[in-house]
């Protein structure tokens, strides 16, 4: 029961507290690109909770099993970015040959994912936290759905934005980051959430 | 120096200045400038691995098969990245600490890999070194701004000292995320301002000069 309390608190912390985008700004390119129409922000999250679960699942037991033993901890962030790059290539691969009808849903966006600093982030925050593999695994979890929940927000926000009069200079990149900003504080609300359910 | 790189180096400080002109490496941008000290151990670090890995690139230009150019870079970069990484822990430990996660993420920075692609993989060593050297500061001069609006603001000092008197509170909100977004989105319509007010027009929108761009316009559609 307490193992499980300690998972539950490190997702919900993840999605609402400590969210990607909104609170540690990973993931914003992905965020300010994608996230014009609803069907494409929700593609886009779930092609990126995929690859965070896929290269957690890998780099952990990496840095565990490998890395820590042999004391080659500087090579950590050369080794998870080729992970990660080789991993969406494979991931691509398999999912043309076997899952076609997914490949299609999702292949447009794994070339963006390779370069996406929330995918590199999460992998490097569970090893910096000192996260469990199962720990790393739901933080991972957490930490896609946190990023879902904001685009798919957003995505709506963004409609209304965009169609509303607004000064011309305003228009295009910096509403949506003011909108951001407000969405953000929406955010901080959530401050206490986990305190108070768990503690 | 000759004329040409001169114009190179300047080039990269204001018309395409990657932060508020090209609007590249959003992510330290909003993250890193809650202070103004912070910001700058940023950008010193980020301009750092631009040169090393500009020069590097521009001199394995010819040997590095087009096919596989973008890992090729990868690699270099993050290679570039650890090392820098050990010189800001070993000199300055306080910066590497405030930097926490957002070092090793450099790799990841699209301005690194954008000047790689659009730049150094066409140009001699001598010209890249300069578009490194015009970009890194540029990078780190708007961030710079940021981190002093943000600091002043939210904390009523600058570089740690107190410019604001200690009887006004300050908006402690400018230090956190929702300020990050908003005073970067006041700069980017400010800039905007300037530039329809001298009648030019942005040369490249948003993420135009991303590497990834393409997909991203593709993905953006819908695509499927």
């Amino acid at each position: 029961m307490e193992t499980f309390k300690s998972l539950l608190v490190i997702l919900i912390t993840a999605i609402l507290t400590q969210n990607f985008i909104l609170n540690k700004f990973l993931g914003i390119c992905p965020f300010l690109g994608v996230s014009k129409k609803l069907d494409s922000s929700v593609g886009m999250s779930v092609a990126v909770i995929f690859v965070m679960l896929m290269s957690t699942a890998v780099t952990w037991p990496i840095q565990t099993y490998l890395l820590d033993p042999y004391n080659l901890g500087y090579l950590q962030t050369v080794i998870f970015i080729l992970i990660i790059a080789a991993l969406v290539q494979l991931i691509e691969i398999i999912l043309k040959k076997y899952i076609p009808a997914l490949h299609q849903a999702l292949g447009v966006y794994l070339p963006l994912i390779t370069t996406n600093c929330a995918v590199l982030g999460v992998t490097i925050l569970n090893i910096t936290e000192g996260y469990g593999f199962w720990e790393s695994m739901v933080n991972s979890l957490g930490a896609g759905l946190g990023f879902m929940l904001a685009m798919v927000l957003f995505s709506g926000v963004r409609s209304r934005a965009e169609s509303d009069q607004i000064p011309s200079c305003f228009k295009g990149m910096p509403i949506t980051l003011i909108a951001a900003s407000i969405v953000a504080v929406a955010f901080m609300g959530f401050n206490g959430v986990v305190d108070g359910l768990f503690k | 120096m000759k004329q040409s790189n001169w114009k190179v180096l300047l080039n990269g400080i204001i018309k395409e200045n990657p932060v508020l002109i090209l609007v590249l490496g959003t992510c330290p941008t909003l993250a890193l400038t809650s202070l103004a000290v912070n910001a700058v151990g940023m950008g010193i670090a980020a301009t750092l691995v631009l040169l090393c890995s500009n020069m590097a690139i521009s001199l394995l230009k010819n040997i590095i098969p087009d096919k596989v150019r973008i890992p090729c870079y990868i690699v270099l970069i993050a290679g570039f990245v650890t090392i820098v990484g050990f010189l800001v822990q070993a000199y300055a430990p306080s910066i590497y600490d405030a930097l926490g996660l957002y070092l090793p993420l450099i790799v990841v920075n699209c301005i690194i890999l954008g000047r790689a692609e659009m730049f150094a993989n066409k140009n001699t060593v001598l010209a890249s070194a300069c578009d490194a050297i015009g970009m890194g500061l540029g990078f780190t001069l708007a961030l710079l701004v940021m981190g002093s609006i943000r600091e002043i603001l939210g904390a009523g000092t600058w570089f740690g000292i107190q410019i604001i008197p200690e009887s006004v509170t300050p908006m402690s909100i400018m230090t956190q995320p929702p300020g990050g977004f908003f005073v970067f989105g006041v700069l980017i319509a400010l800039v905007n301002f300037i530039l329809a007010r001298k009648g030019k027009k942005r040369k490249v929108s948003g993420c135009g000069g991303c590497p990834s761009a393409e997909h991203c316009a593709k993905a953006s559609e819908g695509g499927c």
